[in-house]
């Protein structure tokens, strides 16, 4: 119970303003398209040097929950999601949106946000050790199993037909092999000097979902301009909190996937959200209504990427590797005082650890206080008319674009590939299943030639991605994930385009 | 009131004179930008901002240095748009070596080190071997006895290819004459080193600093340093040299600071004079002990001799691969 013995610590003036200038600058930052938490943190680095180490901590700490959290946001209101984390919320998050719901989305993703945040930072606080064993229990051959588990998702995600979900997949996972092979060294389909870095993940998010949006409303925009304007409706904040609970099956895959694959170093915090949506919607016995704005939708995604928050700081906080990008600019606020993080670290520097730890269990609840009370008037962003509407939403995107590796090259691949997705939106194609291809590619490759690697010097190929309980569980899986969509797929006549399978 | 507004104006006066004065001319006027070709939080982006945070005191260039990260391919991204940038003064570069040198002699690349000019070294990160805490290996003899009996089966991992620990790796290779399997990770240094803590691998090459960190976490043994000498950070452990392996110190990682080729020479050399003192500023050192990150400052003339001297031996290195 050493986390409640330094619950004082964080309630200090000082100390509470900065979780609360953390929180609410995380926000702010998290729902700028562009600014991934990664990012958001790093900013935040150089102004934890002058002060003192929990201090410092709590700032960044209250700033990584709310900054996932803030993705949200931009994701509902604008369909640009902010970090990989949101794509998933997207789906059913904007659609609710378009209909007027807006508040109503944005009120239950904060507080499945932070009941998800809740559940991961309470995993963090109790079960450390056991969680360590799991998050090295992953190698190669794990990772390359999980990243196939991904691919058997992308057919059925947000896509009229499998076929067409598989297609797109096909794209992204090709997309994904342009420009520098980490593992064999080699250069592929370098046609530009604007890819020679390969495709950056966050400019393909900002092209593929927003630019095919802002291209519509354009087209759209000059006919009957009043006849557009969308009636947002309000919802009172009580309705929302009951919303979240009636739907407890969305919640508990959203909760428990977002841990388990949080604590996955390297892979967890990019498809939690995906992976929990898809769950979610396979268990579902309204399975149809995901995509037309379903709630369930928006709790499994969020309530999936915030829970991800904890665990994922449990590599780091025990064995000293940072198992995310994020975690690996915690760890640089860490060292700039000259704390090293490890089994110790607990014993070591309670002072510092706790509250850290403390201020992000008391900023998701900050941030669900203030994510509530700002719902209400963000959704009025649906009213604005789409002439106007479409000249934001572009001028964030080339901005989040470029704001990534101050680069017009990420600007010119996001423009390119968002006016592909127009074309390709057209005929049935959708952006999620491209995106998690564009993800999962570099995964599943590298896993896999370096598990061949080291099979070809140990046991051959065969024996080391066929042993153990964990990849035949995932191999289990995966079957049974290919045959759900078999079998759904003959069941149900599919459509050539989602208006048509939804009207 | 009048005289005060008088004193007010003959003030503001003075001081636009002195402004002028001192800024006619004078480099630098605007803040610097200094491109890391790494990711925010990465071990290169995390010391260049340490070292760097001093750049607008008065003794130093009297202007803040602004990082900017490129990061992409290994660091290509980062030096490709550097040997290509404006060579005003105002855009300076974070090098890694062996690492920059050792891609353009693999090819494929817009830069040489005839691409950039030296300013200042302010960091080595001696590459380490190092196995996990359970390990039965004990020393490097140990290993390379056992790659001796298995030829092509000691698997040990690295942060990629072409990079310090890649360098390291071949250095060992030839100097044991055994067959190794190095095992380049996706995730960079620290997902080497969790693929040696997890026993995925049966030994790694890794960063002294971070097997430092590691080794006080209790996670992994390191048998040898890839140094000419022993690390203050562990002394106890014996260099490659001390253990029978003729290695150098070819695979350690020097960070520093360049210009692109073509900026002024007055501003390489004021650049030159003022960037190691910054560097040797008591809160730069202070800091990055606390990091673990082991500071080495060289001056230009020194970095450029390494320069040359990595050049030469890299090209032999590469040549047989």
């Amino acid at each position: 119970m050493d986390f409640l013995y330094y619950m004082g610590d964080v309630f200090t003036p000082i100390n509470f303003g900065l979780l609360l200038l953390g929180t609410i600058g995380g926000l702010i930052l998290g729902a700028t398209p562009g600014l991934s938490p990664t990012m958001t943190v790093a900013l935040m680095i150089p102004f934890t040097f002058k002060l003192a180490p929990e201090q410092g901590l709590i700032l960044l700490g209250a700033a990584y929950t709310s900054t996932v959290a803030g993705g949200a946001v931009s994701a509902i209101l604008l369909k640009i999601p902010g970090a990989p984390a949101n794509i998933a919320t997207t789906l059913d998050g904007h659609t609710m949106a378009q209909k007027g719901e807006g508040a109503k989305a944005l009120q239950i993703s904060f507080i499945a946000s932070a009941i998800g945040g809740l559940f991961g930072v309470f995993l963090l606080i109790f079960l450390t050790p056991v969680l360590a064993t799991w998050a090295l229990a992953f190698g190669p051959s794990e990772l390359f199993w999980l990243a196939i588990l991904g691919v058997t998702v992308i057919g059925t995600l947000d896509s009229s037909s499998v076929v067409k979900g598989l297609l797109s997949g096909c794209i992204g996972l090709w997309l994904a092999t342009i420009g520098f092979d980490d593992i064999m060294g080699a250069q592929r389909f370098i046609f530009h000097s604007s890819v020679s870095g390969g495709i950056n993940i966050i400019p393909a998010l900002i092209g593929l979902f927003a630019i095919p949006q802002v291209i519509a409303m354009f087209a759209k925009g000059r006919s009957n301009v009043d006849a557009e304007i969308i009636v947002v409706q309000r919802h009172p904040i009580g309705a929302a909190f009951r919303e979240v609970f009636s739907r407890k099956r969305a919640l508990a895959i959203g909760t428990s996937v977002g841990s388990i694959i949080g604590l996955i170093p390297g892979v967890g915090g990019q498809i939690a959200g995906l992976v929990a949506y898809d769950q979610s919607k396979k268990m579902s016995p309204e399975s149809g209504k995901f995509g037309t704005g379903h709630p369930e939708g928006v709790i499994a995604a969020e309530s999936a990427n915030n829970a991800m928050v904890g665990p994922s700081l449990v590599p780091l906080l025990t064995l000293s590797i940072p198992g995310s990008p994020t975690a690996a600019v915690l760890l640089g606020g860490l060292l700039i005082h000259g704390i090293f993080p490890g089994p110790s670290l607990f014993t070591q520097y309670p002072q510092v650890v706790w509250p850290f730890i403390n201020s992000m269990l008391v900023g998701q609840i900050l941030m669900c206080m203030f994510g509530l009370f700002i719902a209400g008037w963000a959704a009025n962003v649906a009213r604005v008319p789409r002439s106007v509407m479409a000249a934001v939403v572009l001028g964030l995107a080339v901005f989040g674009s470029y704001s990534v590796g101050h680069s017009m090259g990420d600007v010119y691949v996001m423009a390119s590939l968002g006016l592909a997705m127009y074309f390709l939106e057209r005929f049935g194609f959708s952006a999620a299943p491209l995106v998690l291809g564009l993800i999962l590619g570099p995964i599943a490759e590298a896993n896999f030639m370096q598990g061949a690697m080291i099979a070809n010097a140990t046991v051959g190929k065969m024996a080391y991605f066929f042993t153990g309980w964990l990849n035949w569980l995932l191999i289990l899986i995966v079957v049974a994930s290919i045959g759900y969509s078999i079998w759904m797929e003959l069941r149900q006549r599919r459509y050539t385009t989602k208006e048509e399978a939804s009207a | 009131m009048k005289k005060w507004i008088a004193g007010a104006a003959l003030a503001l006066t003075a001081m636009t004179g002195t402004a002028m004065a001192e800024g006619h001319g004078d480099y630098p006027e605007r803040p610097v930008m200094l491109m890391v070709s790494y990711g925010a939080g990465g071990a290169t982006d995390f010391q260049a901002r340490i070292v760097t945070m001093t750049a607008g005191n008065e003794d130093a260039l009297n202007m803040p240095i602004a990082i900017l990260n490129k990061s992409g391919a290994g660091g290509r991204v980062g030096w490709n748009w550097l040997a290509q940038a404006e060579a005003d003064g105002y855009t300076l570069g974070a090098y890694n070596v062996p690492h920059f040198i050792a891609q353009s002699i693999e090819g494929g690349v817009d830069y040489s080190t005839d691409s950039f000019e030296p300013i200042a070294n302010w960091g080595a990160d001696p590459a380490v071997f190092v196995v996990g805490a359970d390990s039965e290996f004990n020393s490097m003899a140990d290993v390379i006895a056992y790659a001796t009996a298995n030829p092509g089966g000691l698997t040990f991992s690295g942060a990629g290819l072409f990079v310090g620990h890649h360098i390291a790796a071949l250095q060992l290779e030839k100097a044991a004459g055994v067959e190794l399997a190095y095992i380049p990770n996706n995730a960079g240094g620290a997902g080497a080193m969790r693929a040696v803590i997890a026993g995925e691998v049966l030994g790694g090459v890794n960063n002294l600093s971070d097997a430092f960190r590691a080794r006080e976490a209790g996670t992994v043994k390191i048998l040898g340093v890839f140094d000419l000498e022993r690390n203050a950070f562990i002394d106890d452990v014996p260099t490659m040299m001390e253990q029978g392996y003729e290695i150098d110190n070819a695979s350690v990682n020097y960070r520093g600071v360049m210009v692109p080729a073509g900026t002024d020479q007055a501003i390489i050399d004021h650049l030159a004079a003022v960037v190691p003192t910054m560097f040797e500023n008591g809160r730069v050192a202070s800091r990055m002990a606390a990091g673990g990150s082991p500071m080495h400052i060289m001056n230009r003339a020194e970095v450029q001799e390494m320069w040359a001297q990595r050049q030469v031996t890299l090209e032999a290195l590469l040549a047989d691969l």
